[in-house]
């Protein structure tokens, strides 16, 4: 079976990006983008949690019985969730520490139930691996860049380092989280509608070319008869 | 007497799950475009919310850690959600016809909702909870705490849908429409939340 992987990819970054077009796991979203770090760190344990369910549920979708495939899903995700839970709090601590509740939240997090249902279960081993790689990476860039501009206008930082002594406490209370991802979501749709409207307009100009290529071919050829 | 006051105020205003904890933002967002539908939710989600508490706190201190099977404390708890929201769509269904044509298509929702699996780990994690309330935990604390967590979150959810009834009326950029504006308008309620952190 072929995978078409660059498919997958812009599907997974950007045009389906689970947090900016699907709104899908809004809650470590707002809660954790009050710092750039936290963004790659949870993003990391999202992706693993992604990767590793949505292998596991491919290859047992055709053992699972339609039914119970719900709970099923659940326990498969609360494991990987729970492995997660426990590498980081014996390897990377501080992380552990700076993700605190929402670590154990990556179990009802829609994002991954939403791609082992309507990816996973439907697709081979090889694709649903990557679809929960480039899903996973969407959501990592999404929530660092809210993270980045959270922490350089509420905190004067960035990924720890001073930038300046300006700061304004409302990106970094949770008011600001709502605006903050509010603006981000609008941008997104708006320059994802620039974007279309141009690859329309190229693809229209594309085709006018093509049918005035033919036209005079069609032309050369009544004048050769 | 003056503990019940602690914990009410610190649930319901001060760590209010949707606006200030982010617990429960996909409810609070996709079901709040009307009262009615953002106070049955509101309800489902609190009874939920107090019967997980009754039930995994006691779990959790008198069978889980003696044991030392603290590890499978994500596994267990998100199984007796599941349990509890089949049971009461069941008992519903069976006893009360009524209640779940109201309440029946949100009970379903309930069992991924982060607020219900957010409070039964929060009320487990005695060192927050101290900071949190500035009292060490108990059995009757943690349903409580449950319960007025529950109220909590239908007193933001019923505001939002107050709020996003009369923003339906207006005109409205087509970019900002829908989730956007929504989590503006949260924006403006998380603000009137942020005045009780600051007391």
């Amino acid at each position: 079976m072929k995978v078409n992987v660059k498919k997958i990819a812009t599907d997974g970054v950007i045009a389906n990006n689970p947090t900016l077009k699907l709104v899908l796991g809004t809650c470590p979203t707002l809660a954790l983008t009050t710092l750039a770090m936290n963004g790659i760190g949870m993003g990391a344990a999202v992706t693993f949690v992604l990767i590793c369910s949505n292998v596991l549920i491919s290859l047992l979708r055709n053992f699972i019985p339609k039914q119970v495939r719900i709970p099923a899903f659940v326990l498969i995700i609360a494991t990987f969730v729970t492995i997660v839970r426990l590498l980081l709090d014996k390897l990377l601590p501080d992380i552990y520490e700076s993700l605190g509740l929402y670590l154990p939240l990556i179990v009802v997090n829609c994002i991954i139930l939403a791609r082992a249902e309507s990816f996973a279960s439907k697709n081979g081993v090889v694709a649903s691996a990557l679809d929960g790689l480039f899903m996973g990476i969407g959501f990592t860039l999404a929530l660092t860049l809210m993270g980045a501009v959270r922490e350089v206008l509420g905190n004067g930082t960035i990924f720890g380092l001073k930038l300046w002594n300006f700061q304004i406490a409302f990106f970094a209370s949770s008011a600001g989280a709502f605006f903050t991802y509010a603006v981000f979501i609008a941008m997104f749709s708006f320059i994802s509608a620039i974007v279309s409207k141009k690859q329309k307009r190229t693809a229209y100009a594309k085709t006018l070319t093509a049918l005035e290529t033919n036209v005079s071919t069609i032309e050369k050829t009544t004048e050769e008869i | 007497m003056a503990q019940l006051l602690i914990i009410i105020i610190s649930a319901v205003f001060i760590n209010n799950f949707v606006v200030v904890q982010f617990l429960g933002i996909c409810p609070f967002l996709g079901v709040s475009k009307d009262f009615k539908s953002a106070l049955g939710m509101g309800i489902a989600v609190t009874f939920v919310m107090t019967l997980t508490c009754l039930i995994t706190y006691p779990i959790y201190t008198y069978l889980l850690v003696p044991y030392g099977m603290e590890f499978m404390e994500i596994i267990v708890f998100i199984f007796i959600i599941a349990a509890i929201v089949q049971m009461i769509e069941m008992v519903l269904k069976k006893f009360s016809p009524t209640l779940y044509n109201a309440m029946g298509i949100y009970l379903p929702l309930i069992t991924t909702n982060c607020a219900v699996l957010g409070v039964a780990e929060l009320v487990i994690d005695s060192a927050q909870m101290a900071s949190i309330l500035r009292m060490s935990m108990n059995f009757g604390f943690a349903i409580l705490y449950g319960l007025f967590a529950g109220v909590g979150f239908t007193l933001s959810i019923v505001i939002m849908s107050g709020m996003r009834e009369k923003i339906a009326r207006l005109p409205i950029n087509k970019h900002l429409k829908g989730f956007p504006i929504a989590m503006i308008t949260a924006c403006f309620i998380a603000l009137a939340f942020y005045v009780f952190a600051l007391v």
